[in-house]
């Protein structure tokens, strides 16, 4: 039940869009939510949907996967829904029912600000699903290298993300045998007061911190084995380099931008 | 063995994990078996070929993608409240299963599983100090902290969370596994105690041959999802290239005697536990002597 957490799950590909170096993709993301916040007519929210769906495609990414990711944000789109449309006053007045007023431009807002959400978690989904965890955070650490500079520990805060992201899934299994091995000795964690449940978890938490303090203890152990001692000097084992499709990315993503911010002058 | 009623029976079970994604696998495919009070029946297979996936099926933990388990006749998931009853019933040891030790002291954690059962009183401390007795923990180690004993002891102090709800069907997924020779034949040997106590039927997930042979009167073997060979170890070993194309061996007393019998000399092919083997060549060199 555990294996159904969506947030960063990737996609295994080799489609044009899963082979992009992961700094192209995560700058694109930039650019995307950038161009999509400049955005204000049908013209520029159509081209861009028009973009999120051609990169949906072109990475293989099944729609389904795509709903299933804005699921748990539904209330907070509603929420958004609901207030634009009752506190926008302007355009013609289309409705007038005790204190609910719905103005024409309270609706086209809603719909614009609720496009914009789903469009905005959409894009970032797309990132998670075509790129793996760990070059995610290689891109990052690659993108945040300036820091450096000034003493920020740009290494190894990556490193502690990649660790922390590569034990995700060790954990969720470990939780989940944890779980399986509770159960199989009568543990209910389905029924009861609130309370009861909050204590059906101790059994699953004790062991989980152990073998978690355990598995930590023996990582340190292995990586100083190894003379593990920081970034200073590190070479890597996947060099990144852009490519001529990186090349191709900035450009579709220039366009883009520049074709919003165009539409935005011709008022758009 | 036909006479007797099953007391757990698999009737064509297929299981298929995260259905409707990339990910998704059929672990095991239309299952048929049938377990017997007292019965100690080996399961051995390569990684990967269904045998967990199998076991966690007999007390409801996985739910059949299709098929039915059936305890006493009985379908398990017939309600909810039968499965949770199941799981008293069908005791499941997993793999390391010191891992899922969390109480203070060694009784508590053992009691942990009756007192799920709704057991209390001076009924819990029996069935605790009961089981603790099968599997050979003492008084005093009970008080203590079970993260202050040795590793052995942890196992075996995990083992007796199960036994102390007293299941019918006990099954022990490779309860042996990174102990050494005394520990684990200390195990093994709690596991006949209980199984000969009870009259349980006790199923026994394995890699080591030696262990289902010596232990088990009969070897179900498992390869890619499915049931490939159901005997007795002597029907099973004898199949020896067939277990190697598998990516699995027989004992290695039985290997030393195929290729004894390779080499010209006349000895019986049935061998498959050291012990048997040095039976047989003593008998051997008194004919000889004659």
């Amino acid at each position: 039940m555990l294996k159904d957490i969506t947030l960063g799950q990737f996609f295994p590909g080799k489609t044009i869009i899963h082979r992009l170096d992961p700094r192209t993709k995560l700058l694109m993301l930039i650019v995307y939510i950038v161009t999509l916040f400049l955005a204000k007519s049908w013209c520029s929210y159509g081209l861009v949907l028009a973009f999120l769906v051609a990169v949906t495609v072109l990475g293989k990414i099944p729609f389904k996967a795509m709903t299933k990711g804005l699921k748990p944000m539904l209330v907070f789109i509603i929420f958004t829904a609901v207030l634009n449309l009752f506190y926008t006053k302007s355009g013609t007045l289309l409705l007038d029912w005790w204190i609910f007023e719905i103005w024409s431009d309270g609706i086209i807002t809603a719909f614009f600000m609720v496009m914009r959400i789903m469009m905005l978690v959409c894009g970032t989904f797309l990132l998670t699903y075509t790129t793996s965890p760990i070059a995610l955070t290689d891109a990052m650490e690659r993108l945040l290298n300036p820091l450096k500079k000034l003493h920020v520990p740009v290494h190894e805060l990556a490193m502690m993300m990649s660790i922390a992201l590569r034990f995700i899934p060790t954990l969720i299994e470990e939780t989940d045998k944890i779980i399986s091995a509770q159960k199989a000795r009568g543990a209910d964690f389905e029924t009861g007061s609130l309370i009861r449940r909050a204590k059906a978890l101790i059994p699953i938490l004790v062991p989980l911190f152990v073998s978690a303090f355990r598995r930590a203890d023996e990582l340190a152990t292995a990586m100083e084995c190894r003379c593990y001692h920081g970034g200073e000097g590190r070479t890597r084992l996947k060099v990144l380099r852009y490519a001529a499709i990186d090349l191709a990315a900035f450009v579709v993503g220039g366009l883009l931008l520049s074709g919003v911010i165009v539409l935005r002058r011709f008022g758009l | 063995m036909a006479p007797t009623k099953p007391i757990i029976e698999i009737k064509d079970l297929t299981h298929t994990y995260s259905p409707g994604t990339p990910f998704e696998h059929t672990a095991v495919s239309h299952i048929n078996l049938a377990f017997h009070a007292g019965e100690l029946a080996g399961v051995i297979g390569h990684t990967g070929s269904g045998k967990s996936t199998l076991i966690q099926h007999l007390n409801g933990l996985l739910k059949p993608t299709s098929g039915q388990v059936l305890f006493q006749g009985e379908d398990i998931w017939k309600d909810k409240k039968f499965i949770h009853s199941i799981r008293g019933r069908v005791g499941l040891v997993f793999q390391y299963p010191e891992y899922q030790l969390f109480e203070e002291t060694c009784w508590k954690d053992i009691a942990f599983g009756p007192k799920n059962q709704g057991i209390s009183g001076d009924e819990l401390d029996a069935r605790v100090r009961r089981a603790a007795g099968f599997v050979g923990i003492s008084e005093e180690l009970l008080e203590k902290s079970p993260f202050d004993i040795s590793g052995g002891q942890k196992r075996r102090v995990a083992i007796a969370g199960v036994i102390a709800m007293e299941p019918d069907v006990l099954i022990l997924d490779e309860p042996t596994a990174g102990l050494d020779a005394a520990g684990r034949d200390a195990i093994l040997e709690n596991i006949r105690a209980y199984q000969q106590a009870q009259n349980a039927a006790v199923i026994m997930v394995s890699h080591s041959m030696e262990e289902v042979a010596e232990l088990c009167g009969r070897l179900i073997v498992m390869n890619k999802g499915s049931v490939s060979m159901d005997g007795t170890p002597a029907e099973v070993f004898t199949h020896a290239d067939e277990l190697t194309e598998m990516g699995l061996s027989v004992p290695q007393v039985t290997s030393v005697f195929a290729r004894l019998r390779a080499m010209g000399l006349d000895l019986p092919a049935d061998v498959y536990t050291v012990r048997y083997a040095v039976a047989r060549l003593l008998e051997r060199k008194e004919d000889r002597s004659c």
